[in-house]
């Protein structure tokens, strides 16, 4: 009985087993054919390739403006999407990147980008590996000669959406809505509550974290709270999260057309996510958006890396000076928009001459003057 | 007629997964994919070389771990869908050891790795505990603490650990799982030796189940809870019992992750996904010892193979969730596949 119970797995097994090895010995060859075929005929193109976190490649914010990046240089310089031009794989868990780091490797494409500083251990530990490969890794320092670090100074863009919501609110009352407590996210916070402070002391924010970049009920739950305790402005720096704030402002801006509340967008120019019909009329109830330009530091790298002084083993840091970070325009139905415009100008200005640090951490922040 | 039962639980879950390809297929084919493409890479992508074939044993180790663990408890009739929760804290608790001391090799290693069961196996004694003296059902009392066990584990990890930063440091080198040899052997994937760990616990659940009279009572109460009672077995402490080597199993799979596959743990904005495959692997393997090893090579070769279709083929990596989604769906309505069958063997034998 056993015997026979024995013998039917192993047939199967193996019944599958030449199945599935026929599928895969020839398209093995047809594999091994194109690469051969692409390298040949590219010889001089430079490939460049890209990991997504496990936000995945549309996540409407960080990982999806580092594909826009890569598609524009790719674009750019006549490259096309596939295994000799430009690609992107997606990671589904924290165990997937470095597989696909090492997929990318494998490929031979001649710069692989680690998106988000979840990647951090991965790059780290591949990058001694692959020594010939180039890496570079956003949001964190990995200290190889063969990874170069992108960071930005993401409180800088804050900042000046903390001036622009200061300027904004009549309650004297506003909010901030993190993701998980980063390092990153801290920067977003204390840059924004330092913009604040900068207009006037005695506005309070309200600092809440989600604890997540993709839970937009959550983030809806919590900018509910905060816009019935009279918080009139709501910046958020929370991925998907951040979704629920702009649906809970979309939805009681329809309810009541008269009423004025704000929210303020991250990473990219999220105004398309602030449209709302209300009273007969379209409103917009985005303010502006904290923008962090990955998609122009991701070329920047690349382009650097193609013209063969890669920046290996150095960390940049993209600020206002290299438009890495930046505000979107101001929303048109705000009544003191020209108003808030001169103010932001002015504070570029300082802050592009070198004149205002603005802190990064909550420690500096305690120590934080505008003058 | 028992022996056509037992054929049957092996060509079950073959059907299934052979349904679960072939409607695979099916959608690929309509969305305008070429899935010999598409299962070539996934090929490919688990065996095509020494590297991911090494990858694929490396996921492969969890998910027999994560496997055993649910099955063995639904073998005493509970449903542990808290494996996620124990695996994660096993992995804090294994990094935990394997960074804050500093102790010969022999010693190390295995203290971490039993941290790491000691750790799964205490958070699995909680919801066995409220089943057997307050009746709490433990399906609602183990994905409860699945949530406290990230959450926990984040924060231990950012303010205990790593002093605000997101990860750990590595574990030390005399309480890693890695090794050189299999690195050079797999072009450094990271293949480690828990696999073999994994291989051990498999004889491990099946020595227990089949070999004691402990695991004999386990199963009693498994079957019949009133008649085992009625038997003179202490049915409470069964149920904790139960709860708690299968917590152990799945605290290994988080400390095979932290020592072998990771060698850190980091804080994480969801949940791993292991721990909730098991539930798939059990399934498919039928709860068996050897059902279980299959089921997770399966599973591990699908979700490695399928991180390469978007290069080589082109094809989203969602759609291998799909196919696994299906043949997990065929199982679970393996009493469709069931009749089935008795109708065509009836034909035969008239």
């Amino acid at each position: 009985m056993k015997k026979r119970k024995f013998g039917l797995a192993m047939s199967l097994v193996l019944a599958a087993g030449t199945f599935l090895s026929a599928c895969g010995g020839g398209e093995g060859n047809d594999a091994a054919d194109g690469d051969n075929g692409g390298g040949d005929s590219t010889e001089n193109n430079f490939t460049v390739a890209m990991v997504t976190d496990v936000g995945g490649v549309d996540d409407k914010s960080f990982n999806q403006s580092a594909w826009e990046g890569i598609q524009a240089f790719g674009e750019e310089n006549g490259l096309e999407k596939g295994t000799d031009g430009y690609n992107y794989l997606q990671s589904q868990s924290d165990a997937d990147y470095s597989t696909n780091l090492n997929n990318l490797v494998r490929q031979k494409f001649d710069l692989v980008f680690g998106i988000g500083f979840m990647m951090e251990g991965a790059v780290n530990e591949i990058a001694q590996q692959q020594a010939d490969a180039h890496f570079s890794i956003i949001d964190a320092v990995v200290d190889q000669p063969n990874v170069a670090s992108v960071l930005f100074k993401e409180q800088e863009a804050s900042f000046l959406a903390g001036v622009a919501a200061a300027l904004t609110t009549e309650t004297n009352k506003i909010g901030f809505i993190g993701g998980m407590e980063s390092e990153v996210i801290e920067r977003f916070e204390a840059g924004f509550r330092a913009g604040v402070q900068a207009v006037d002391p005695a506005i309070t924010v309200d600092v809440q974290y989600a604890g997540a970049f993709d839970k937009a009920e959550l983030g809806q739950t919590i900018a509910s709270t905060m816009y019935s305790s009279d918080i009139d402005v709501i910046f958020h720096a929370a991925g998907g999260t951040g979704n629920g704030l702009f649906k809970e402002a979309r939805d009681l801006k329809a309810n009541d057309p008269e009423r004025k509340i704000w929210a303020i967008g991250v990473d990219s120019d999220q105004t398309a996510e602030g449209v709302v019909e209300a009273g007969g009329e379209e409103h917009n109830i985005v303010l502006t958006s904290a923008m962090k330009r990955v998609d122009v530091a991701v070329q920047d790298v690349a382009k650097h890396a193609m013209d063969g002084d890669f920046p290996g083993g150095e960390t940049t840091t993209y600020g206002l000076a290299q438009d890495g970070v930046g505000l979107a325009p101001l929303n048109e139905e705000l009544e003191n928009k020209a108003d808030i415009e001169t103010a932001v100008n002015e504070w570029i200005e300082k802050i592009k001459a070198g004149d205002l640090t603005i802190p990064g951490t909550l420690a500096e922040l305690e120590t934080f003057s505008a003058e | 007629m028992q022996m056509s039962n037992r054929t049957k639980n092996i060509i079950v879950p073959i059907i299934a997964v052979l349904l679960g390809i072939l409607v695979g297929t099916i959608i690929m084919l309509i969305t305008g994919y070429d899935p010999v493409a598409a299962f070539g890479a996934l090929w490919n992508g688990a065996f095509g070389d020494s590297y991911f074939t090494g990858e694929t044993i490396r996921q492969i180790t969890p998910y027999i771990l994560a496997g055993l663990a649910v099955a063995f408890a639904f073998r005493t009739g509970l449903f542990n869908i808290g494996v996620e929760g124990q695996l994660i804290v096993g992995w804090l608790a294994a990094v935990w050891v394997g960074v804050a001391f500093e102790l010969p090799k022999v010693i190390h290693l295995p203290l971490a790795v039993l941290a790491g069961a000691a750790a799964g196996a205490l958070w699995a004694f909680i919801p066995g505990l409220l089943k057997a003296r307050f009746r709490v059902h433990e399906v609602i009392v183990t994905i409860m603490m699945n949530y406290v066990a990230l959450h926990v584990t984040n924060y231990i990890i950012r303010s205990v650990l790593a002093e605000s930063s997101d990860r750990t440091e590595l574990v030390h080198q005399s309480a890693s799982l890695r090794s050189p040899f299999f690195e050079s052997l797999t072009d450094y994937s990271r293949l480690h030796w828990g696999i073999f760990i994994a291989l051990i616990c498999v004889f491990i659940m099946w020595f227990i189940l089949e070999k004691t009279s402990r695991g004999y009572e386990l199963k009693a109460v498994g079957f019949n809870q009133h008649a085992s009672e009625y038997a003179g077995m202490n049915v409470k402490s069964n149920i904790i019992m139960s709860m708690v080597i299968s917590g152990a199993f799945a605290g290994l799979a988080g400390a095979m992750e932290g020592l072998g596959t990771f060698g850190y743990a980091a804080t994480k904005g969801g949940f791993t996904g292991v721990g909730f495959d098991g539930i798939a692997v059990a399934l498919l393997g039928a709860n068996g010892p050897i059902g279980i090893i299959l089921a997770a090579i399966l599973f591990g070769s699908l979700k490695v193979g399928a991180l390469n279709m978007p290069l080589e083929a082109g094809v989203p990596n969602e759609l291998v969730d799909i196919i696994i989604a299906l043949i997990v769906f065929f199982v679970a309505a393996s009493y469709m596949i069931r009749m089935f069958i008795d109708r065509i063997s009836k034909k035969g034998v008239k």
